[in-house]
């Protein structure tokens, strides 16, 4: 047992004095420049709810349409905006979102860290999601917004006719929030692995932690298809390239399967957060550890694997052979397993406690019981001939609302009563808390009970209006009071929020009486951990005496803050054990321009405004060029610092000791799976076609085996470096600027094949298939270029040398994955036709 | 017997009374709130093999369901109100046995059924099968039906209205022409989507005669809620005799006929054994037959195919057809009046 420190009430002063100083989140325009977690997850989680009421509004507006028959109240083509946007709000600017700002809010709270790792990358994303958020929805206002389902299956959102640019806006505008949505789940992820104070073994994480460590690598591996796909969507409708365009040897259904590769894991994505959150509550309103941690556990990490096997059963009814019908069925309702078990987890744990019922946990049982009901007719459809009637009808509707709502949006209202005394210091009102619930409840169930019936009767989704003498007005009226109901009850809880609280007397961190580590976090102050504790239990408030005097007291690790710099504890993977002392990024307008410029690159392509992508682009590698450059890998003053107890710890780590290395990896995962992805689309025309060529030239074999011996080679040089680098600076340099000039001939030869040969992308699929392979792995080896040059450049101004030699550890990293993804292209380019011919 | 690998499979069930025995009450609840229209377009009043199988599967699991959520629901507020506490080792049973064991056994049951029950709805038919095939395409936002022979040759074209005989396999050959459409009749069974650059088989059966609703179940554009059509299921000698009456062509000549082909009607309708042969919009051979207008979106009378004429983009946004409100209002009635009259 290490000996806690011990300060004099002066010390303390003077080290608070010191914390507040380098932590201080600034006034006046200089706010916008913050990155600390409470802020950007602040920001983030009031954007995504706004976001949430405006499509809530427009659920409004279509309940209100369809209250009678033949209605005319808004127009078909604004009733079709309503319900695309609806939808890709909901899921895109809400659900996924809402999470990432509860995670990035509370995440080094409960791990016991200052940061995250990497908190300019989470304000980065923020202002990604802020931006791309208001252009998707702005564009409705000038009768812009996508139209053609949130789903956008081509040809009808390929149709420039029917779908205009709303399903650019679509295309381009999501395509960056899923790239915040990947940056803030590297954030999350090395946030989870490496920043969990000292103890606080991979067995004894919060809930919380373990569900979005498993959300987050979900996220890494579901939305890059989704991005794949996009790719692929933009280029047919930009350029022509005919993905999807049958007469071209295209295929409708690839679409499909991209799509709802995303689209189903995506549903456990934004599910799981929400039985976090409950995985939090329900233990502390039932006064005792969760029962069955382990089987909890297992469960979420069942239902992760699971989700990504059960796409097809979007799919039911567009005449895929029933083999494999029959196989997403079984594994649709295998699925329903180890939710069950979450949920006989809260059961259990209630069981064994002494219940306290309050807000939190009415909102939490009442959402269990509408997700239940959303839950057993999920079983319903996910066996096949029941689907053949149910899908695409209201049935639908009512099962889609039962489970999100009851399962993710009941949940995120209880964590945020459970969690608005850690925002703010004060509760929510009871009385307040209570009636929206009632609300909420009722309203609810009134409006989406009834679907389950007008779906089955017949109704189809999506549809404007219906006629009269199919007897669907009943229903339909119905669900339109319920959804009103259902409103008032949110806006009762907006209320609540946004009202003026009395001020309280009495200090309370922890009002709920909570176990874990998160309520020693004094709300007043933006340091987050006054000193990061060691964590010998998974509920250390309960279980650990004296622990939160101890940790305001700043009698654990770094309690003060003598560097000036903001500085966060780096434990290893799975036993926790302090390794590095980490500096964050504080303060920095670098994220919002890089973010906005960004942004301006979309946008931009939108509009096909060429040069203004340029300008944009240009300013965005710029930004991200000073963010690296200033704010990453910087040289520290000193080898080691005391960071408390007597231990020192070095400030500069390298390799899979550091943080960047673990975010390179995750990051390079994620764009392995776009690029598989992308395979997959080759392959698939494969199978769906006889000569998946149709006759046309392919990339002859020398050019494409000439690039994959070229990237192989620079491969090899770049690995040289390394190693050369830590006997000195001119093998390294010579081996850098040799490995630069391989990469650009590697993507000459890559490029070579396709265009010497002729292959017209417009022409056909398999032209576009290969080009679109070519592009993408040309795009990587351009950006392995410039990582060579940037540790060329730091190698020559001494910021890379033997002992600081992070960025070109990382950028090896990088290369092997650009050496797999090479060599995978190109053999596929070069060799298949030849084998499968 | 081309169709004996089909029925033999599977007996009907004689699917009202079926129901009803299974389980009255609920059938009361779900049928009978709105009882002047259930009667062709509901999956909980089906007509056909498939569509009563499929609500009785429902209905099986709608009981089930609830006997689950009731105990559920029950267990929670046992669990919040309970005076005593229980051990962890009791607790951890209920995860066990209520999370994990008794949820599998259920499902693994649930699921055993559902792939028994999948060919035997849909029995694999070979694509070489001589069997009489009616080919419906879906087009923004009606149906073109095509009915072939035994040997695949195009008998004759017809539009938003399919006929099958009562009691024999109705095959058809599901097409897109422009977008994806889905085919759904929930009376007589469950749907198929229609896929530019694919043609999916489904095979429907029709237990009793009627009419029967159906509809377009995938998000198609502007007037995908616009999008219905009527099937017809007859005796099949009276079906048999309508075939042969569309097979041989009736040479029309009236004045109405004139007025319609004067103002260029003809360039995308058909209309059989007259100089009409577009083939852009609807085959127009024996309209008035059919039971509804423009893909179900208003009722068949003379009024209502007037204003269609003259406005049909208003009636009916994003159709291709171009309005027709400059004719002089007479040569709309007289075009409405034939139309209504065609046999």
């Amino acid at each position: 047992m290490v000996e806690l420190g011990n300060f004099s009430p002066e010390e303390r002063a003077a080290q608070e004095e010191r914390l507040r100083k380098v932590w201080k989140t600034p006034g006046g325009w200089r706010y916008w420049t913050s990155v600390n977690n409470s802020e950007i997850g602040l920001w983030y989680g009031v954007t995504a709810f706004a976001f949430m009421l405006f499509a809530g509004l427009l659920g409004l507006l279509m309940r209100a349409q369809l209250a009678v028959p033949n209605n005319d109240l808004i127009s078909s083509e604004l009733f079709n905006q309503a319900f695309t946007l609806h939808g890709t709000v909901m899921m895109f600017l809400f659900a996924v979102p809402i999470f990432e700002a509860i995670a990035i809010f509370l995440l080094p709270s409960m791990l016991g860290a200052r940061e995250l790792p990497f908190p300019r990358l989470s304000a980065f994303g923020y202002w990604s999601f802020l931006l791309g958020g208001i252009f998707v929805c702005g564009s409705i206002f000038f009768n812009a917004a996508p139209n053609a389902g949130w789903f956008m299956y081509p040809p009808l959102a390929t149709d420039k006719e029917y779908a205009g640019i709303g399903a650019d806006i679509w295309l381009l505008g999501l395509s960056f929030i899923e790239v915040a949505s990947i940056a803030a789940a590297v954030e999350i992820i090395v946030g989870i692995m490496k920043c969990r104070a000292p103890g606080m073994r991979i067995n004894m994480m919060p809930m919380f932690a373990w569900y979005l460590l498993i959300v987050a690598g979900m996220i890494l591996f579901a939305f890059p298809p989704l991005i794949a796909g996009d790719i692929l969507f933009e280029m047919e409708r930009m350029f022509d390239w005919p993905f999807f365009d049958v007469a071209r040897g295209g295929d409708p259904l690839l679409w499909q399967h991209l799509f709802w590769i995303f689209g189903h894991p995506e549903v456990y994505i934004i599910f799981l957060p929400a039985i976090a959150l409950m995985a939090m509550i329900v233990p502390t309103f039932s006064q005792r550890p969760i029962v069955g941690y382990s089987w909890i556990v297992l469960a979420a990490v069942g239902t992760g694997f699971l989700s990504f096997g059960l796409w097809v059963h979007h799919m039911f009814t567009t005449g895929l052979p029933q083999i494999s019908l029959a196989f997403f069925s079984a594994a649709s309702e295998a699925v329903a397993i180890p939710t069950g078990v979450q949920i006989f987890v809260f059961i259990a744990t209630m069981l064994a406690g002494r219940v306290i019922f309050s807000v939190p946990m009415l909102f939490g049982a009442g959402g269990l019981a509408i997700f239940t009901i959303g839950g057993l007719t999920g079983v319903m459809v996910a066996l096949v001939p029941f689907d053949w009637q149910a899908h695409d009808t209201y049935f639908i509707v009512a099962h889609l609302h039962y489970v999100i709502i009851g399962g993710m949006f009941f949940p995120i209202v209880a964590g945020i009563y459970y969690y608005f005394p850690f925002v703010t210091g004060k509760k929510l009102s009871a009385t307040w808390g209570k009636t929206a619930f009632w609300l909420m409840f009722v309203g609810f169930n009134v409006g989406f009970f009834p679907m389950h019936f007008s779906g089955l009767r017949g109704m189809p989704r999506r549809v404007f209006t219906y006629p009269e003498e199919v007897g669907w007005d009943l229903f339909n009226m119905i669900s339109t009071i319920g959804a009103f109901v259902f409103a008032a009850g949110v806006m009762t809880f907006v209320i609540d929020i946004f009202r003026p609280k009395p001020e309280t007397m009495e200090r309370n961190l922890n009002p709920w009486n909570a176990g874990t580590l998160e309520w020693t976090n004094d709300p007043s102050e933006s340091w987050g951990m006054r000193s990061v504790p060691i964590i010998t239990s998974r509920y250390p408030l309960w279980e650990q005496p004296n622990l939160q005097a101890d940790i305001e007291a700043g009698r654990y690790y770094l309690p003060d803050a003598k560097s000036g710099k903001r500085e966060t504890l780096v434990t290893s993977v799975l036993d926790a054990e302090p390794i590095q002392c980490l500096r964050v990024g504080g303060l920095s307008y670098v994220p919002m321009v890089a973010a906005l410029a960004l942004g301006g690159v979309f946008i931009a392509l939108t509009f096909h405004w060429w040069i203004p992508t340029i300008i944009c682009a240009i300013i965005t590698f710029i930004a991200i060029m000073v963010w690296l450059w200033t704010g990453t890998a910087q040289i520290p003053e000193a080898e080691e610092v005391d960071v408390g107890l007597g231990l020192k710890l070095p400030v500069y780590v390298s390799g899979p000791a550091s943080v960047g290395w673990w975010a390179m990896f995750i990051t390079m995962v994620g764009d392995g799976t776009a690029f598989a992805s992308l395979i997959f689309g080759y392959f698939f025309y494969w199978t769906v076609h006889v000569d998946f060529t149709s006759g046309a030239v392919g990339p002859g074999v020398s050019w494409p085996m000439a690039a994959l011996a070229l990237f192989v080679v620079a491969w090899l040089l770049t690995i040289a470096a390394r190693q050369l680098n830590e006997k000195g600076p001119a093998g390294c340099r010579i081996a850098l600027a040799a490995g630069m000039l391989v990469t650009i001939a590697a993507c000459l030869a890559g490029l070579a094949g396709p265009y010497f040969h002729g292959m017209d992308p417009t022409s056909n699929v398999y032209p576009a298939t290969v080009w679109i392979i070519a592009i993408w792995t040309v795009a990587h080896g351009a950006v392995g270029v410039i990582m060579q040059a940037y540790c060329l450049v730091g190698s020559l101004t001494g910021r890379v040398t033997a002992v600081y030699d992070q960025d070109i550890r990382n950028v090896t990293l990088y290369w092997h994955f650009m050496a797999f993804t090479a060599v995978v292209a190109f053999a596929v380019l070069g060799l298949f036709p030849m084998v499968s011919a | 017997m081309p169709d004996g690998g089909v029925t033999g499979l599977f007996q009907p069930i004689p699917s009202q009374r079926h129901l009803s025995r299974l389980c009255p009450g609920l059938v009361a609840l779900l049928v009978l709130p709105l009882p002047s229209c259930s009667g062709n377009h509901s999956a909980l009043d089906p007509a056909g093999p498939e569509a009563a199988n499929i609500a009785q599967l429902f209905f099986l699991m709608l009981v089930g369901a609830v006997v689950i959520w009731l105990g559920l629901v029950a267990s929670i507020i046992y669990a919040s109100r309970k005076r005593r506490e229980h051990s962890e080792e009791s607790a951890g049973r209920v995860i066990l046995w209520g999370g994990a064991v008794i949820p599998t056994i259920i499902l693994c049951a649930l699921l055993s059924y559902g792939m028994w029950l999948m060919p035997a709805i849909r029995p694999w038919v070979p694509d070489d099968h001589q069997v009489r095939r009616i080919e419906v395409t879906g087009e923004q936002f009606w149906w073109r039906v095509r009915y072939f022979d035994e040997a695949g040759k195009t008998m004759f074209e017809t539009a938003n209205e399919v006929r099958i005989p009562v009691g024999q396999p109705a095959h058809f050959s599901l097409k897109a022409a422009d977008v994806i459409h889905s085919f759904w009749v929930p009376s007589l069974g469950g749907k198929m989507d229609m896929i530019p650059g694919r043609t999916n088989p489904l095979t429907l059966t029709a237990d009793r005669e009627g009419t029967y609703r159906g509809v377009c179940a995938e998000f198609c554009g502007e007037s995908h809620a616009l999008m219905a059509f009527t099937v017809r299921a007859v005796a099949p000698d009276e079906h048999e005799a309508w075939l042969a009456e569309r097979r041989a062509s009736s040479p029309q000549d009236t004045e109405g006929l004139a007025v319609f082909l004067n103002n260029g009607c003809g360039a995308c309708h058909a209309i059989s054994g007259t100089a009409a042969n577009g083939r852009i919009g609807p085959d127009l051979t024996a309209f008035g037959e059919r039971s509804t207008l423009a893909a179900g979106t208003l009722p068949h009378t003379v009024e209502d195919i007037a204003r269609f004429v003259a406005y049909p983009g208003v009636i009916k946004p994003g159709v291709k057809m171009p309005h027709f409100g400059m004719l002089p209002e007479d040569d709309i009635k007289t075009i409405a009046v034939f139309l209504k009259e065609l046999k």
